[in-house]
């Protein structure tokens, strides 16, 4: 789908691309750097819109220093920034957009019509965009970005100032484009952990230089947790520790993060589930203790985690930016472990 | 507006995960492909061009846009009107304005027009960072800076051409000679055109030089007046003092002077400059030729250029 092969952009004062080689396959890939990482950059050389400095790169099999408006015919662009004028309204918008990729008249209103339906954008796409929230604002560039049915498209911090739910919205349909529309995705983020329901494969750069790149799967690890969590009693005013040192005895490996001090999750064990009588363990030591068990759910390890261990080497010329990469990631992660999760969710598909 | 959903064959309906919230059920119409045409650059250039010229006379905008324009195209159009009532009722022999005359005369309109114009075909995807998305597709950037320019053009040239029609047109009712006025009306269009283009040059370069459409909109109205008052009154002394070639020289320092100046050598016009008739040198004409190709072509290069780090 996308192949890299020594790329480096210069600017006057930064490089923002490090010879990076990396190939990206169909499906939908994220990726991952902190602010300055060069992840925009990477888009518009892609795009063919801003020549590499040294080294290339193919998309589709189109050369992107040649055959740029090849390839821009049947690659999709969603921005980071806001592109949308306020005095006109999403369909005609999203029209104009459609002519200007090439699609007739008539084909562009109907796929106009239909692209703003696939996206969520029912009645108020009549209205100025200038009142639309932001989250139906990300529709409409998302929809601008599909509407000439492309190949591949590109989407650059489709997330960006949604809310947790409207993250969650836009992440579930960029997954339906792969598997519902048939399109590839690469999309980029500062935040590792949101992408890994959504992508297939990641590829992690920091300050211009590849760090990462693999499957979702080999993110997250293979040994899959349960978080446990159980009410105190009178008998154990301590309920967590009671289960902890309960479950030790019985020769499973639990700890519980709580202890780090990481807010929100004192009352949290994470036991190591080996194999299904983890379960029955864990459920009948409850019971002999007399503890409440609040919830007893499976999870995997985050990818989250691999991050911060591996960013911890430091950017050179992202400075500022990769430390203020650190916290950003660091809610992310947690807010994640506040939500129930569903089995497997950290599957790749 | 094709906005009911479409009973057409899904594509791909399978493989959906499971629904994460109730609007899935509406989600759950099949994606189509679209298979139909990709009619490439040179049309979705003349789409851009369409679009801009539409919208410089509001059409396909809010209510709100079509007033200034409306407004002003009839304040172009009813002195053509009433030149032309009077020519018709006094049975005159001639026209009391030339074609070319007319639309020289008719400059602070036409800056107005211009002024609002120009700001809004460029400034609105500056301002709102829409040029990305435009060169986000197959259009190169020569493409989006000739349609603009051209749809300008285009707008400019409609505003003024209009008004010579309606004098050709009162011209005729008034049974005046047939050739003469047909071959002034076809010069007059060749200096409307020519009036178009490089205004529609220097304006868009001043446009695009900023994201704020106010001061885009005064730019433009300063650089096309004050230079312009600024040659008149410089003429009007250096012809008190009997010094003509001097006159000539200094037409060249405006854009409106200028194309005064081309009509009166090449298009069978009067200039109005003050001190009178000499006409312009043959070493003037040809600095006034030259010039004006060069602001044409300079302008538009200035905005290819301007266009280099806009896309990025
Ligand atoms: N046009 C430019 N001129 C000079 N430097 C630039 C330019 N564009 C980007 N840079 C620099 O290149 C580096 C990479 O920028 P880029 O926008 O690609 O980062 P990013 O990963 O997209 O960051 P963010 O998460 O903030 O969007 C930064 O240090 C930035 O300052
Ligand atoms: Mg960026």
């Amino acid at each position: 789908m996308i192949a890299i092969e020594s790329l480096t952009k210069r600017y006057p004062r930064v490089t923002a691309l490090d010879r990076l080689t990396v190939g990206i396959t169909p499906g939908v890939t994220g990726l991952v750097g902190a602010n300055g990482a060069g992840k925009s950059t990477l888009i518009k050389i892609l795009l063919g819109l801003s020549p590499a400095t040294e080294g290339g790169a193919t998309v589709l099999g189109l050369d992107v220093a040649r055959e740029g408006s090849a390839i821009r015919e049947r690659v999709g662009y969603m921005p980071e920034h806001d592109c949308l004028p306020p005095d006109v309204s999403a369909t005609e918008f999203v029209v104009h957009m459609a002519r200007m990729s090439g699609l007739p008249f008539t084909a562009a209103r109907e796929r106009t019509a239909d692209t703003l339906r696939h996206v969520g954008l029912y009645e108020e796409r009549y209205r100025p965009m200038g009142g639309y929230s932001t989250g139906m604002k990300q529709r409409v560039k998302l929809a601008q970005a599909l509407v000439h049915d492309p190949k591949l498209v590109l989407l650059d911090e489709p997330t960006n100032g949604l809310d947790p739910v409207g993250r969650d919205e836009m992440l579930a349909l960029i997954r339906r484009v792969h598997t519902d529309f048939g399109i590839s995705v690469l999309v980029t983020s500062h935040l590792l952990g949101e992408l890994e329901r959504t992508c297939d494969h990641v590829v992690v750069i920091d300050g211009g230089r590849l760090l990462r790149a693999s499957s979702t799967a080999d993110f997250t690890k293979s040994t899959p947790s349960l978080a446990v969590e159980v009410t105190d009693t009178d008998a154990h005013p301590d309920g967590t520790e009671a289960l902890r040192a309960a479950l030790v005895a019985a020769g499973l490996s639990a700890q519980a993060p709580g202890a780090a001090g990481a807010p929100g999750a004192g009352h949290l064990l994470m036991v190591d589930a080996t194999d299904e009588s983890a379960y029955d363990t864990v459920r009948d030591t409850v019971i002999e203790l007399g503890l409440g068990l609040v919830r007893m759910e499976q999870r995997r390890h985050h990818i989250a985690e691999v991050f911060h261990t591996d960013s911890g080497a430091g950017a050179s010329d992202a400075g500022d930016g990769a430390a203020a990469a650190a916290p950003a990631g660091v809610p992310a992660a947690h807010d994640r472990e506040l939500q129930p999760q569903k089995g497997g969710s950290g599957d790749a598909v | 507006m094709p906005s009911e959903p479409h009973a057409g064959t899904p594509v791909a309906t399978a493989g959906k995960p499971p629904g994460q919230r109730g609007e899935d059920v509406i989600h759950n119409i099949g994606y189509r492909n679209y298979e139909g045409a990709r009619l490439g650059r040179r049309y979705a250039r003349t789409s851009l061009f369409q679009q801009s010229l539409r919208g410089a006379y509001g059409l396909g905008r809010s209510a709100k846009s079509k007033v200034l324009p409306m407004i002003l195209f009839a304040v172009m159009c009813v002195p053509a009107a009433i030149v032309v009532a009077v020519t018709v009722f006094t049975k005159a022999k001639e026209m009391p304005v030339g074609y070319n005359e007319y639309v020289i005369i008719m400059q602070p309109v036409i800056g107005v027009f211009i002024a609002a114009m120009a700001p809004q075909a460029v400034s609105l995807d500056l301002r709102f960072r829409v040029v990305p998305l435009y060169f986000s597709r197959p259009i190169e950037r020569s493409d989006y800076v000739g349609a603009k320019y051209a749809a300008l053009a285009a707008a400019i040239f409609v505003f003024t051409a209009t008004s010579a029609l309606i004098l050709y047109v009162g011209a005729l009712l008034a049974k005046l000679d047939f050739g003469d006025e047909t071959k002034g009306f076809a010069l007059g269009l060749v200096c409307c055109l020519v009036f178009s283009v490089l205004h529609a040059g220097i304006a868009l370069a001043v446009a695009a030089a900023t994201p704020r459409r106010g001061f885009g909109v005064a730019a433009i109205i300063a650089v096309l007046t004050i230079p312009y008052m600024l040659v008149n009154a410089l003429q009007a002394i250096v012809a008190s003092q009997d010094n003509d070639p001097a006159v000539g020289w200094l037409g060249l320092a405006s854009p409106g002077s200028l194309v005064d100046g081309l009509q009166s050598k090449f298009l069978d016009g009067k200039h109005s400059f003050p001190g009178g008739p000499p006409d312009l040198t043959g070493a003037q004409a040809s600095a006034y030729a030259l010039l004006t190709v060069l602001l044409i072509a300079g302008t538009y290069a200035l905005l290819l250029r301007r266009y280099r780090k806009a896309g990025l």
